[in-house]
Formats: C-alpha cells, structure tokens, sequence
C-alpha cells in the first residue's frame, strides 16, 4: 500500500493524521455546510448581514415548504423525475445491445462503429445545440419531457455503449461459444446468457446517467421554455431570479435540488464508483 | 415458397445480420440525435439565419467575420486559461487520493464524503460560489474585512472573473480525478511496492518510479474528463457572470450560446460557426484519446 499505512508510523503521527482528516473534510465541505446553514436561516438574518454566525432561529422545514408554496418547485422536481428515469431506462437498454453486438461479433465495422460512439459521446454540446433544437420544434418535441428524454437517452448512449462493450468484452468469451454449438439462437444468447451477467453494468450505468441527466442545465435551457417541462437544475436558476436576496430560499431549493443524486451516490456508491471509473481501473 | 427461400438465407448468415440488428436502435438515435446535427451546423455555419426565416447563403462569411470579432478572441484566450488551469484538478486529485489512502476506521465515510462535490449539479456549486464570492456579505468580504482590507469584486472585475469560476469549477472536479486515482492506487500491486522499499525507494522517488507508472489508467481517464470538462465548461459561467463583465469571462461554449440563442439575438448562422470551431479544438484531444485507447485495445 502507498503511502505507508499510518499504522506504521510513530504514534503522534497517527495522532496528528487522526486529527488532519475530519479537519480537512470540513474545510473541502465548507460551501455545503455554508449553504445548509443559511437554508435554514429566517429572512431576517439575511437582511440584518448575519450570514456566518450562529442562526437567529432554526427555520429548516419552514423554508423548505415556503419554497415549495411560493414557487413551482414540486413541478420542477416532477419533471426532473419524468425526464431522468425513462432517459435511464431507455439508453442502457439500447447500450447493451449495441455493447453486445460490438463485444461479440467480430466484423469490420465493429471497431470503428465503437470508436464513433465514444467520440460522439465527447463533442461539444454547442455543435448539436441548433439542429437538435431545430428537429425538436419542427417535431413538436420542443418544451416537452418527451423531447428531452429522446435526446438524453440518445446522448447518453454513446457513453453507455462504451461502458457496456468494455464490459461484455471482458465476460469469458467460451460461454456464448458454448451455446452456440448447442444451436442457442443469436438473441436467445443475449437474454439468457449476456444479460444476467451484466447486471453489475446495468446498475453502474443506471446510477451515473441519473446523476448526468438530473444534473444537465446545458439542454433544459436550450429545449425547454416556460414551466411545463423545465426540470430543476433550470428551475433553480429561475427561482434564483424569482427569490431575489432571499438566500435562504434560494439555498434551501438548491439542495433540494441536489438531494436524489446525492441519495443515489450513497445508496449505491460502489456502482456509482465503477461506472465513473468506466470498470477500466477496478 | 419465398419466405423459406428467404428463411433459409437468414440462417445461413445469422452471424452477420445478427449485430446490425442489435446495433439498430442504438445507432438510429445516435445518428438522429449525435451524428446528423454535427454535419448539419456545419452546413448552417455557411448560412446568415436567425432560426425562423429563409437561409441566407453566405459562404465563408461568418467565419470571416468571427476571425475579425474580438469577443472571439477573448473567449479563445479564456478557453484556453480553463484548459491549463483545470489541468490542476489532475495532480490535486492525486494528492488528495493519497492523503486518504489508509485504512483507519471511518476512512470509507471519508472519502466518500470528499467525493460530494461531484455528485451535485454545476449549478448548485456555481450559485453557492456566487454567493461566496459576493463583496457586501460573501466570505470573501468576511475574510478581507478581517485583515482590514476592502474585498475585491471577484465575480465583477474583468482581471479575475475568470479565474474565480474556474476555481468554483476545480471544486468538484478535484473530487472526481481523487475518485479516479483512490480507485487506482488500490490496484497497485504490493509486490512491487516491496520491492521499491527493498531498494531503498521512498516517499518522492516511490511514487514518482514505482506509483505512479502504475497509476497510468487512472491518469489517462483523469487527463480526458478533465480536458473535456473545461472546454464543455457552460453551466458555471452561465450561473455565474453569463459570461460578463462586458464578455471577459466567456468561452467559445457560452459565446456559442450567446450568439445562437438568448436575448443578444437569434443567430444561428454565426452561432454554429462558432460551435465548429469549438468542435474542431476537441476533436484534436478526441483523435488523440481515441488513437491511445486504439492502441490499448490492439494490445488488450
């Protein structure tokens, strides 16, 4: 291991480290607990300049629902939820097919087929913007959760497929050889055999591309206009012109707004891990 | 009579038909939505239009007038400020890594809990640095005032701006290049580190001849979320300045924005000129990722 565990070291090192940690842990999470802090402020404190002290009062699930009532908030998260999940669903489900046919089969086309779709998965959002834009009005796709469900989970293909082809290339190549011989049919391969052992993938990818497209501002501003559709990464922005200086409300629909992440970071952080690591370094 | 002529032609080939099926969907989205429009803004950069009305063909004229638009260079310079500075995120998260890389108790809370930042939207962290970087009641005006100075206008004054977003922006990617190399350093083979300290290896020269080495995937992975993070760089500006004051702290990504789509005008035309450029910066850094991951497959 490196550096030399701690255990090795003299005892007032080990002291000294025990102490360094949680120190540091808190300065790294300063601008969270700061924003914590003052979601829980009441307006006066904000006005009177006390943005660092101690609380005047506690206000937490005062400010959470005021955000709730004065604001469109609810619609917001509804839609953040209406457009994250199908994405997910829909983008792994393509990307295991196209990982399996790039993994398994060996044509020509394979590899550079491969190679386009990661590099698709590295272009400047900008180069899409316009036609994209363009297609989603024309289609009558434009400010609707449907429109930005079939671009994420066409987008957010690229990555999947990448991952899932690693992935399935790695999985003991005598197993579909075998079943073959015993005359198993192409998809019956990929359902019976494939599937179940990439299951592990499915859940690395499903908990990444949530927090990717939980998380996308970029394509909410460019395909959404009025309150519809807008999920809440522009819904904060737009509280955030709506709750002028009143900082607790603005804090208070920010973490909010980070919380389902931030759920599925915790609950599944080993997939979540692999996935970032795209299973390359395990 | 055809359909078992056709049947028995299917079996015969089911090796080669099979993944164009399987690739089908995924490969009908993706050109739809990834490959198409590429090759369609380039067409568009040849074109005066704000979107709604006729196309107006004009050759290479927006491109002219880009090379001749200081906005543009001013974004240019600022791209590439990103692209040096975020570079940092790579060896910061190394150093993070290896200051949590023990196995005391508690350590898995606390890398997990280093890691945060990430996991939360852009632009939560851009509105949080906003309102840090504030001189009336932000921290910057707490810790100047405390030293007796006036605090600096970070997010207002042309000099800084853009390094004050981008140090907003090292938040977060900081935590995900440590992730990257925490994962990595567990696979370091031990042997080999026993064998670095049997000749005498340590501290500096083990991890710069024994660690590191090692360490090469996760710096490669590191180096690549990193270069395409800072030249994707949108949310936090748009947060944070939209790009002021008076355009200094915009980059081609936002200037792109700007141009096509926002109350500055609806040019489109311009815009995906812009974005052409922006693509073909990336695609040098992409050939490149993609020649060492080709070269990596060959020998894999």
């Amino acid at each position: 291991m490196f550096p030399t565990p701690i255990e090795k070291r003299s005892q007032s090192r080990r002291i000294a480290y025990r102490i360094c940690v949680p120190v540091a842990l808190f300065v790294w999470l300063l601008p969270l607990l700061a924003i914590f802090m003052t979601s829980t402020r009441s307006a006066a404190d904000i006005n009177t300049g006390n943005m660092f002290g101690w609380p005047e009062e506690f206000l937490l699930i005062e400010n959470y629902i005021a955000v709730f009532q004065q604001s469109k908030a609810a619609t917001y998260f509804l839609n953040s939820i209406k457009i994250t999940v199908p994405t997910v669903i829909i983008s792994v489900a393509l990307a295991c097919l196209a990982g399996y046919a790039l993994a398994i089969y060996r044509f020509r086309a394979a590899l550079p087929l491969f190679f386009i779709f990661v590099a698709g998965n590295f272009v400047p959002f900008q180069i899409l913007m316009v036609p994209v834009r363009d297609l989603s009005v024309q289609t009558g796709l434009y400010d609707t959760v449907a429109g930005l469900v079939l671009f994420h989970a066409a987008f957010q293909t690229g990555f999947c497929t990448l991952f899932m082809r690693n992935f399935i290339k790695a999985l003991p190549f005598d197993l579909i050889e075998s079943a073959r011989i015993e005359g198993v049919g192409e998809f019956k391969i990929f359902w019976y055999v494939v599937l179940p052992l990439v299951r592990p993938a499915i859940a690395a990818l499903s908990v990444l591309i949530f927090t990717f497209v939980w998380n996308d501002f970029f394509w909410a501003t460019v395909l959404t206009q009025g309150e519809v559709s807008k999920p809440i990464t522009a819904g904060v922005r737009a509280l955030n012109g709506q709750f002028v200086s009143q900082w607790h409300l603005v804090s208070a629909a920010s973490l909010m707004a980070a919380i389902p992440p931030v759920v599925m970071f915790f609950l599944m952080q080993r997939h979540f891990i692999a996935g970032l690591t795209l299973g390359a370094v395990k | 009579m055809q359909t078992k002529h056709s049947n028995g032609w299917l079996r015969a080939n089911r090796q080669k038909i099979a993944p164009w099926v399987f690739l089908a969907p995924a490969m009908l989205f993706f050109t739809v939505y990834v490959i198409a429009p590429i090759f369609q803004s380039m067409w568009y950069s040849f074109y005066a239009w704000d979107g709604i009305g006729e196309k107006e063909w004009i050759g290479w004229g927006n491109y002219i007038e880009l090379f001749d638009d200081d906005r543009f260079y001013v974004s240019l310079k600022n791209n590439v400020i990103w692209l040096l500075l975020y570079m940092l995120a790579v060896p910061a998260g190394l150093f993070v890594a290896l200051f949590l890389n023990q196995n005391v108790w508690g350590m898995r809370f606390y890398k997990s809990m280093f890691f945060f930042p990430f996991v939360i939207s852009q632009v939560v962290v851009g509105l949080i640095f906003t309102w840090f970087y504030n001189p009336n009641f932000g921290i910057v005006a707490v810790v100047w005032e405390f030293f007796g100075a006036t605090p600096p206008s970070i997010l207002g004054d042309e000099r800084f701006v853009t390094y004050g977003i981008i140090f907003a922006g090292l938040w977060p990617q900081v935590a995900y290049c440590m992730i990257l190399y925490l994962t990595g350093l567990n696979n370091v083979s031990t042997d080999q580190i026993e064998a670095g300290r049997l000749d005498g290896a340590r501290g500096w020269r083990m991890l710069r001849y024994v660690i590191l080495p090692q360490l090469w995937p996760a710096t490669f992975l590191a180096i690549v979320v990193t270069v395409i993070g800072a030249l994707r760089s949108f949310d936090m500006i748009a947060i944070m300045t939209q790009g002021g004051p008076y355009g200094s702290s915009n980059v081609l990504s936002y200037f792109m924005f700007e141009q096509a789509l926002s109350e500055y005008g609806f040019r489109m035309g311009y815009g995906s000129s812009i974005s052409v450029i922006l693509f073909l910066i990336m695609m040098v850094f992409i050939c490149y990722f993609l020649w060492v991951m080709y070269q990596e497959d060959r020998r894999g």
